[in-house]
């Protein structure tokens, strides 16, 4: 069904700092609803130093979060708990040589459970702020709830504008099904029985790929220098690198010429059938700032010189 | 040390006596039996053959109702949809909450098209209310569909006296059996079935058979057009090598069909009985008295299926789990939901299933495996002490949940 890596089999097998830890003074019990599964995270902090000297997991829960409890306390132990809290659950999964899409969730509750023993230590209630959905998307792991929370915050439509915001039902297109009827539901409630309509909003459709762009809402025209022209776009750039580096890629400017921005994506973004997807996200985002109709391109677009 | 194989409702090996019956036809008698030339008339009188001996093992009145198609979930929507096409008066189905997805996907498409599906309710033993059932069937009802035994905990569902019910009412009835034929005897001839569904794979046949059994005279609409095979009633050509091991598979099915129900039981019984004594906070799901002769469901409380799975698999134990984890999606068994089975429990269910080929020591094995893999995963649990549960698991361990 799925394939563990070795490194999941082995700290299911032989799981690290498991059992009750008798001197821990901060605990915290979290679980998924979705799938039944529960974990205990004990820490032994040192009151001087904030420093967690030992760390212990109990875990109701198949393989992988068995494996994700056991990578938990080896990675936090010795940290400070600031250090710890800085711990993501894509750290876990990595440290784990990655999770199948479906046991994704199984890092998110070892790193919700860090939180709510540190917060257990600090004498603060923890609240979880996110809510886990069925999963929809299986090649980028994205659930019901947070397709439906992105559809009806930025009032999406089609599936091609899901896929845009939420890379969801950009791989396989096996989901797209399913992202339809996220789409009709939340159509349905937005015109509720006996509800007035709300006006219509146009809605720019966003662009599909790099090499088809679409008319800007443009701002008041402003005639920008070369020199502040090409600083707006390395601002643009700025902003969008932390949701890449996220997701382990990145990007950098390689040149402008005329209404052509030529990019180079790294990383994880090289290659990734998203690519499209991205450039297109990216060039939405500098036609707005820039006010004009540019084009952003990958590198290998340059034409080269004679 | 040899594997041992107890998942048998997942899907079973194929016999080597219907191997060799089935190889002839990829090479020798490979021709079309639509084909008026010798290479075709040599495997239409295989395929009547197989036809024959899927008759007697379902004790069928005529060859005729058995119609050959691709597998267990063609055969299911093939008969919902035939009898709502037929009968374009009638908009309504009947079926069962603990159906298997080839039946319950299907009649949940079904309800957004319009149609209204009554899905029967079980109690915590898994067994319908056939009151709620009598009070249901009126002249919209387009098709009763249940299972004929369920495929998570063996339980038997008296499929035989709930068609009797809808016959009398006028209401067509379809059971899915894939899980029973083989298993039990049948003799459809005396009972007022109109449809039923069987899959190869399940009985020691090969993957990509099943068949319909359709009684003479139910109104009936194809899935499939498009050629006249199966007399037009599943058009494409026939999978001959697959129908002939079918045959072969279903006359064996037969003969040890009396095996199946003493020796088989018997293991069954032994196992069951020898993982319980040892085990504590363990039971077994389903109605016990009342199931398959090769099935046993055990409930684990406080652990979860998929990690004594892989614990089992690394001693070489092969079977299978209700757990949300095993399912591909994140819920569990809806199966154990349907009968009330805590959160817990519904996780921790592991299900065996032998077959014919299962001998004593495999069983022996197994249960001298079974209890020291559960004392290790209670050992990890935080609804566990080492003297037992917690007192009151469901206070004393309440995490926040997301």
């Amino acid at each position: 069904m799925w394939e563990y890596s070795d490194k999941v089999r082995e700290h299911f097998f032989n799981p690290r700092n498991s059992g009750p830890l008798e001197e821990a003074n901060g605990i915290g019990d979290v679980g998924s609803i979705q799938c039944g599964d529960a974990l205990r995270l004990m820490l032994k902090v040192n009151p001087e130093t904030e420093v967690i000297e030992d760390a212990h997991f109990q875990t109701f829960g198949c393989g992988s979060a068995i494996a994700s409890s056991s990578a938990l306390t080896e990675m936090i132990k010795g940290k400070t708990l600031d250090e710890a809290l800085k711990v993501s659950n894509q750290d876990i999964a990595d440290f784990l040589d990655g999770l199948p899409p479906e046991k994704m969730h199984c890092s998110v509750m070892g790193r919700e459970a860090l939180q709510a023993a540190v917060a257990n230590y600090r004498g603060e209630v923890w609240s979880d702020d996110h809510e886990e959905g069925a999963l929809i998307c299986k090649c980028f792991a994205i659930d019901a709830v947070m397709i439906e929370d992105v559809v009806k915050a930025n009032n999406l439509h089609t599936v091609e504008e899901v896929t845009f915001y939420t890379k969801a039902g950009g791989g396989c297109a096996a989901c797209h099904e399913g992202i339809e009827e996220i789409l009709a539901k939340v159509k349905a409630e937005r015109a509720g029985p006996g509800e007035v309509s709300p006006p219509l909003v146009q809605i720019e459709p966003a662009p599909k790929a790099a090499a088809a762009p679409v008319a800007p809402a443009p701002t008041a025209p402003i005639k920008l220098t070369s020199v502040q022209r090409i600083k707006k776009i390395e601002e643009v750039l700025e902003s969008v690198r932390p949701m890449l580096q996220r997701d382990h890629g990145d990007v950098e400017l390689v040149e402008v010429q005329g209404k052509h921005i030529y990019v180079s994506l790294k990383g994880a973004c090289s290659g990734c059938m998203m690519e499209a997807a991205t450039l297109g996200g990216i060039q939405q985002k500098m036609i707005e700032t820039l006010g004009e109709l540019v084009q952003v391109l990958p590198v290998s677009y340059m034409p080269t010189e004679a | 040390m040899e594997p041992i194989y107890l998942d048998n409702n997942a899907t079973t090996r194929v016999d080597p006596a219907t191997v060799e019956a089935m190889l002839p036809f990829f090479t020798e008698h490979f021709g079309n039996p639509s084909s008026i030339h010798a290479f075709g008339s040599q495997v239409g009188k295989a395929l009547k053959q197989a036809r024959q001996q899927l008759q007697t093992l379902l004790g069928a009145e005529h060859d005729s109702e058995i119609i050959f198609t691709s597998c267990g979930t063609e055969s299911d929507s093939t008969a919902i949809l035939s009898a709502l096409k037929a009968q374009p008066e009638r908009n309504t189905v009947i079926t069962t909450v603990v159906e298997h997805p080839a039946i319950l996907t299907l009649c949940d498409w079904l309800e957004k098209e319009g149609y209204i599906v009554h899905k029967l309710k079980v109690d915590k033993k898994g067994r319908l209310d056939l009151d709620e059932y009598k009070a249901l069937l009126n002249d919209r009802v387009a098709i009763v569909s249940v299972m004929w035994a369920n495929n998570e905990t063996g339980t038997l569902f008296p499929v035989e006296e709930m068609a009797e019910l809808a016959a009398a009412k006028g209401i067509m009835f379809h059971t899915d059996a894939v899980q029973a034929v083989g298993k039990i005897p049948m003799n459809l001839k005396q009972s007022k079935i109109d449809m039923l569904s069987l899959s190869g794979h399940k009985l020691h046949a090969p993957k990509g058979i099943g068949v319909l059994y359709l009684r003479r005279g139910c109104r009936f609409r194809p899935l499939l057009r498009g050629g006249h095979q199966e007399r037009g009633r599943r058009a494409g050509t026939e999978n001959a090598p697959a129908i002939v091991a079918l045959g072969k598979a279903a006359e064996l099915a037969l003969e040890h069909m009396g095996h199946e129900n003493t020796e088989v039981k018997r293991l069954r019984d032994k196992l069951e009985q020898g993982i319980l004594a040892q085990v504590t906070h363990a039971f077994a799901t389903g109605d016990v008295s009342n199931r398959l002769p090769n099935t046993s469901n055990i409930a684990f409380e406080y652990v979860e299926g998929e990690a004594i799975l892989l614990l089992l698999n690394k001693v070489g134990i092969a079977c299978s789990s209700g757990s949300a984890c095993t399912s591909g999606s994140l819920e569990p068994s809806h199966v154990m939901r349907a009968m009330g089975i805590p959160y817990t429990a519904a996780h921790g269910t592991i299900r065996f299933s032998l077959s014919r080929y299962t001998t004593e020591a495999e069983v022996d094995r197994v249960i001298e495996a079974v209890p020291p893999i559960i004392a290790q995963l209670r050992k990890l649990s935080p609804y566990w002490t080492e003297k037992g549960p917690l007192t009151n698991p469901e206070q004393a361990f309440a995490p926040a949940y997301a």
